[in-house]
């Protein structure tokens, strides 16, 4: 898995690629929570991704309800196929805030 | 606007299994016990993101090609490969990687009693990977929400219906998201409701994930729905093997036996098995 961190407007979009399982979602979960953390706005960008597991979908779980927690946005952009299947099976399409494109997205 | 990137250590989480390879390789398999042979040069594979129905009467063999497989038992001889890994020669390093990766949903649950539902679900993550408390406690969830098992994380084993006990099984065997699944008797003793969900249920994961299922049954409707491939067991050895067309059609007379059991049952007579039943009675 590689990852890459970039502003755009008031949002930080981390876009990750590759696949994400047990041996590096610990990782994708530091990422996205460091920025969190820092009081930053986040967007993942998972339109690289060709495979996510039960322990990456998590890190993004826990990315969203601190954001809520802590008053911040955190959306899904560009969900690939894979990744959107595993969160169709997680029920968590509707959880997130998905959009097609960072454009998208209402800036702050 | 600044960039930052990072890269995980490489690892090959497929490497062992490149698409349509085997995840199962059974070659010449002979299991013995106390001098009476069970398996006999039994040969068997399945192929990646397959789901492969075993079947077979009682005492066919059944239990004793899951162990096998399982990598429970050594065979007196011959070869068992899973995940390009043989694991017949019972060295405890290879079992302990290829058994990481697999999820095994057992006849009885196989619960610990002790532990709440929630414990039993995390417990394989607890035990083989090194993930946050918090990531282990949603993963787990998100388990139990799949098996319609949310709401019930407190309960203990004791405390859950033969329904649930199966889908608490099959929420722990699938937790680490494995690349290969075995469920022993996925439907025995459930509703017919129940069972067709835990069907349902199987057949989703399989979509999702990807992951490659050994089923092993003698529920005929069960294996009829989700089986791309059914292999018929008997005598210790595999009598038929094929698509479900496949065994519908076939002559053998083991198979016919095994499918027309089901056939009687569908016809059923409703007079004619009150007669039965009341064949004795007298008024």
């Amino acid at each position: 898995m590689t990852y890459a961190v970039q502003s755009a407007g008031s949002y930080t979009v981390i876009s990750l690629h590759g696949e994400i399982d047990l041996q590096c979602s610990p990782d994708t979960r530091s990422v996205i929570l460091d920025r969190l953390g820092s009081g930053e706005n986040v967007v993942v960008d998972l339109s690289g991704v060709s495979y996510i597991d039960s322990s990456g979908v998590a890190s993004l779980v826990e990315g969203l309800r601190f954001a809520k927690t802590r008053g911040l946005r955190f959306a899904l952009v560009s969900v690939s196929a894979p990744a959107m299947q595993v969160l169709e099976l997680a029920r968590l399409e509707k959880v997130f805030p998905i959009y097609a494109a960072v454009d998208d997205l209402d800036q702050l | 606007m600044s960039t930052t990137t990072g890269q995980t250590a490489p690892h090959p989480p497929n490497a062992a299994t490149p698409p349509s390879a085997s995840v199962v390789q059974v070659e010449d398999l002979v299991a013995e016990y106390a001098g009476r042979r069970i398996l006999d040069r039994l040969n068997l594979h399945v192929s990646q993101g397959e789901i492969l129905v075993i079947m077979g009467g009682s005492g066919s063999g059944k239990t004793t090609l899951l162990r096998h497989l399982l990598g429970l038992k050594r065979p007196s001889s011959g070869r068992v490969s899973v995940l390009g890994v043989d694991i017949s020669r019972g060295e405890r390093s290879k079992l302990y990687q290829v058994r990481k990766q697999i999820g095994v949903a057992f006849q009885g649950g196989a619960l610990f009693g002790s532990l709440s539902l929630i414990e039993n679900v995390e417990l394989p993550l607890r035990e083989h990977t090194n993930l946050d408390n918090n990531t282990i406690g949603i993963m787990s969830r998100m388990k139990l929400e799949l098996m319609d098992l949310a709401g019930f994380e407190h309960l203990m084993p004791s405390e859950l219906s033969g329904g649930m006990v199966k889908r608490a099984a099959l929420a722990r065997a699938v937790v680490m998201d494995p690349k290969l699944l075995f469920f022993d008797e996925p439907s025995a003793g459930l509703d017919p409701v129940v069972a067709v969900e835990l069907d349902d249920l199987i057949l989703k994961l399989r979509e999702a994930m990807g992951i490659t299922v050994v089923v092993v049954t003698h529920e005929l409707q069960s294996a009829f729905k989700i089986a791309d491939r059914i292999a018929i067991l008997d005598k210790g050895q595999i009598v038929v093997e094929g698509t479900v067309d496949e065994v519908r059609n076939s002559d053998n007379r083991r198979v016919q036996d095994l499918l027309n059991r089901r056939a009687r049952d569908e016809v059923l007579d409703p007079d004619a098995y009150l007669d039965r039943l009341t064949r004795n009675v007298r008024h």
